[in-house]
């Protein structure tokens, strides 16, 4: 049921006060904050340095504004509501696809105009973001997702967390949602994460309720042979947000379009560490080494030094 | 970045803290621990005095915090009689004065002493030796003789004054001593003489402290001084050293009562003697604090009673601090908990637990309903909180009309944090399910008893209480808290899987 302080140091593993301390408190000026606590801000910044993010439909401000939204949305397929101050997932709605006037989650589910009125409606009035305050609601085209994660997922759409340090990626993973995380993407609602090697963006270990998992829990697919198209790109394009932001620890939230390819998601000032749990090993020595990095090598270099350091081996292959 | 600073500010507050506790143990007696009964004596001076009719002045002299005993509050009963407290000479003294008195006049002075083994008196200084003692013939040969006689068989001061107090006990008197008693009083008689061998001493007059007598008159004493201390004599037995139970009414050698405008004056005392606990004792010490012994007894009583609950505060907080950093427990609200344990304080812990958990049943089951209205936030805690109050008010009814008075006491609760917390605890349920509704309520309310049970500690709450150092402490303990990367408690299990492999 417990484990040792010591076996966790071994592991490398960091704890939430250290993660606070070492790497937020320093690294991360509140200043900056607001550049990824507004997803809005994110959004046109990243415009700004060439970052591909998911198409703006428009925007929602005030409550009256909430009675245009039946006209802001007409002639998109499906689309994605979500608040612009929000955290951990909080208030963003799905939908996959529109049906007459009802309005279909990727679950099934179906929802009225009113009920998509009245989400709008909670996120304008702060219900969703941190500490309450009044909010903005954004609604974004619909991501399709590369073919090659169908089998990978229920219902959502697979994300990429790669955690950037100093502009380093150090460590990634894949965050598959589930049935028991009712197609969210939250690894502690029970979604699967899989540690991803940096170097060549194929799995290294599967994770879900903090347990190893080879297979995917609704698919039955097994894990191993998942392989990230595009890494270095994705890489490249996650090591560009420490310009962008100024953040020095960083988590940053990528999916795959079939289309544009990698995208920009959102971006996370205080990351979690569930990531070492989907990896199998901790941040410690990684986050120790890029410390000892000089500042100002170019996005490309990083990536290349990341991957030559960062190589694991599966243990999906082996044990599977 | 240097950490140095940092280090030197922790143990600043840790120093100082420590520093101020013991300082307030040593100087003002406070104890440590609650429970601890001090004894205090209560003593009531009853002046008579028939007046001539016209102006009176009445000096009484009072008693100082001296060795083995500290004065607490003092009161004074004199209708028609002006009053002033006059510091002089080293000795305190009450000064009663009327325009037009006649007849039986009775003033009354009480005093509260704690028995205090580590209290000393404030002056420790000689007196000037009196050098005009002039004896008549045949008084100056007989005196010379006896301080002769006695200074042979002395080797100082002391075994002076014992010797020469011992040469005047009834069975060892000489011829020389009788004849000096015939024209002088005892006590008077022997301080004239170490005087004139160049002892500096003094007469003065303390009151053997005895439970429960009353119409008691004061004894004279003789002080001698010697290498910085004052040592007491019996002068009727010529044993030295202060008996336990007396307390000097005045040690300045001057009167104990002097009455101008009236006769046949007496001063006569009753005693009482209780056991108080240490903390009500130490609350009536004289407001006498200066800025190094500051302290929070010199406000009137009822800022004191708001102050008790406000130093608890810190103790909640560091509670929740401990929980959160060391365990990892999570709240709804980091310091909802506190309030919540301030509330538990008026409604006990039973009853503040009932109450609390069916008023956030009752206002989850409503706030459920508010929510299919689709109402503006604000609108909507408002709503919550007009419904929490409207809970509380059926709640207190009905327990009353069952006769439950305990349940009257869930007034105390903080509607409003209460109603946040049900809104909270509502969105939670929506977006998570109950079992994260079951995790932080339970977390909080874990960290609301675990908070309730140290502010509600009796010998934590004399503590924060008495030691206002103990506030520095906790800051610098905090800021060290502040301070810590390693694991919490918590982690230990959360990342156990990793290790495993």
């Amino acid at each position: 049921m417990w484990t040792t302080p010591a076996r966790l140091r071994a592991k490398d593993i960091i704890g939430m006060n250290r993660r606070n301390i070492r790497y937020i408190g320093r690294y991360n000026s509140r200043r900056l904050y607001p550049l990824v606590d507004d997803k809005l801000k994110t959004k046109l910044l990243a415009q700004k340095f060439g970052i591909t993010t998911p198409a703006l439909i428009g925007t929602v401000t005030t409550q009256f504004g909430v009675k245009h939204i039946r006209k802001m949305l007409a002639g998109h397929h499906g689309f994605v509501i979500k608040p612009a101050k929000g955290s951990g997932g909080k208030g963003i709605l799905v939908i996959e696809r529109v049906e007459g006037d009802r309005y279909v989650k990727p679950s099934g589910a179906r929802l009225s105009l009113g009920d998509v009125e009245r989400h709008v409606s909670n996120i304008l009035s702060g219900l969703y973001s941190l500490g309450g305050s009044p909010d903005v609601a954004l609604v974004e085209a619909l991501i399709n997702f590369d073919d090659s994660f169908a089998e990978y997922t229920y219902e959502g759409v697979p994300d990429i967390r790669v955690i950037v340090f100093k502009g380093y990626p150090v460590m990634a993973m894949m965050r598959l949602s589930t049935a028991a995380s009712d197609g969210k993407a939250n690894l502690h609602q029970g979604a699967v994460g899989v540690g991803i090697d940096i170097a060549s963006g194929t799995a290294i270990r599967g994770v879900q309720f903090d347990r190893t998992r080879h297979d995917h829990p609704d698919t039955g697919h097994e894990l191993a042979s998942l392989h990230i198209p595009d890494w270095a790109t994705l890489l490249l394009l996650a090591a560009g947000c420490y310009e962008m932001t100024g953040l020095g620890y960083l988590g940053t939230d990528m999916v795959l379009d079939r289309a544009h390819g990698p995208m920009l998601l959102e971006l996370n000032a205080r990351p979690g560490l569930a990531i070492q749990m989907a990896n199998g090993e901790g941040l410690r020595s990684r986050l120790d080494l890029i410390e000892r990095q000089p500042d100002g090598v170019p996005a490309e270099e990083r990536v290349v030094f990341s991957q030559h350091h960062f190589a694991r081996s599966s243990e999906l292959r082996e044990t599977a | 970045m240097s950490r140095l600073p940092f280090y030197l500010i922790v143990t600043l507050l840790l120093v100082a803290g420590a520093a101020m506790s013991i300082h307030r143990h040593v100087q003002f007696e406070v104890p440590w621990t609650p429970g601890e009964l001090r004894q205090v004596w209560e003593i009531e001076a009853q002046v008579n005095f028939t007046a001539d009719g016209g102006p009176a002045k009445v000096n009484m002299a009072l008693p100082s915090s001296q060795q083995g005993y500290r004065i607490l509050t003092e009161h004074t009963a004199s209708p028609g009689y002006g009053l002033a407290f006059l510091e002089e000479e080293g000795g305190r003294r009450a000064e009663w004065s009327t325009r037009d008195a006649s007849g039986d006049q009775q003033l009354y002075y009480s005093v509260q002493a704690l028995v205090a083994p580590g209290a000393r008196s404030a002056e420790i200084e000689p007196p000037p030796l009196r050098r005009d003692i002039l004896w008549e013939s045949p008084y100056d040969t007989a005196a010379s003789q006896v301080i002769d006689r006695a200074w042979a068989r002395s080797a100082d001061h002391f075994t002076f004054a014992r010797e020469l107090i011992n040469d005047f006990t009834d069975e060892r008197q000489g011829e020389n001593a009788r004849l000096l008693l015939t024209q002088f009083d005892r006590t008077p008689l022997l301080v004239r003489l170490l005087n004139q061998a160049g002892v500096p001493a003094r007469e003065v007059s303390g009151l053997m402290l005895d439970h429960g007598r009353r119409r008691q008159s004061l004894t004279t004493w003789i002080q001698v001084f010697e290498d910085q201390q004052w040592v007491l004599f019996d002068p009727r037995t010529g044993e030295r050293g202060r008996p336990d139970n007396m307390l000097l009414w005045e040690s300045a050698g001057q009167a104990v009562l002097e009455v101008q405008g009236g006769s046949n004056s007496r001063i006569n005392f009753s005693m009482l003697s209780r056991n108080q606990p240490a903390a009500a004792a130490v609350r009536n010490q004289l407001a006498d604090d200066t800025l190094l012994n500051f302290s929070i007894h010199s406000l009137p009583l009822e800022d004191q009673a708001l102050f008790q609950t406000i130093l608890l505060i810190p103790i909640g907080a560091l509670v929740v601090v401990l929980l959160r950093v060391l365990v990892g427990i999570k709240t709804s609200g980091t310091f909802m908990p506190v309030l919540i344990a301030l509330a538990f304080i008026q409604t006990t812990l039973i009853t503040g637990l009932v109450g609390f958990l069916m008023v956030v049943a009752v206002g989850l089951v409503i706030r459920n309903y508010l929510s299919y209205l689709n109402l503006l936030l604000v609108a909507r805690v408002t709503a919550v909180i007009i419904t929490v109050i409207a809970i509380i008010s059926v709640f207190s009814v009905l327990s009353y009309r069952f006769g439950l008075n305990a349940g009257l006491t869930i007034t105390f609760f903080p509607m409003i944090i209460l109603s946040w917390t049900i809104e909270r605890m509502s969105i939670l349920w929506e977006e998570e399910g109950p079992k994260q509704v079951l995790i932080q309520g339970g977390g909080s309310l874990m960290t609301a008893v675990l908070a309730y049970l140290a502010m509600n500690n009796p010998w934590i709450r004399h503590i924060t209480f008495n030691f206002l150092g103990v506030q520095l402490m906790l800051m610098g303990l905090i800021l060290l808290l502040g301070n810590y990367t390693g694991y919490r408690l918590l982690e230990l299990r959360r990342f156990k899987p990793v290790t495993e492999d």
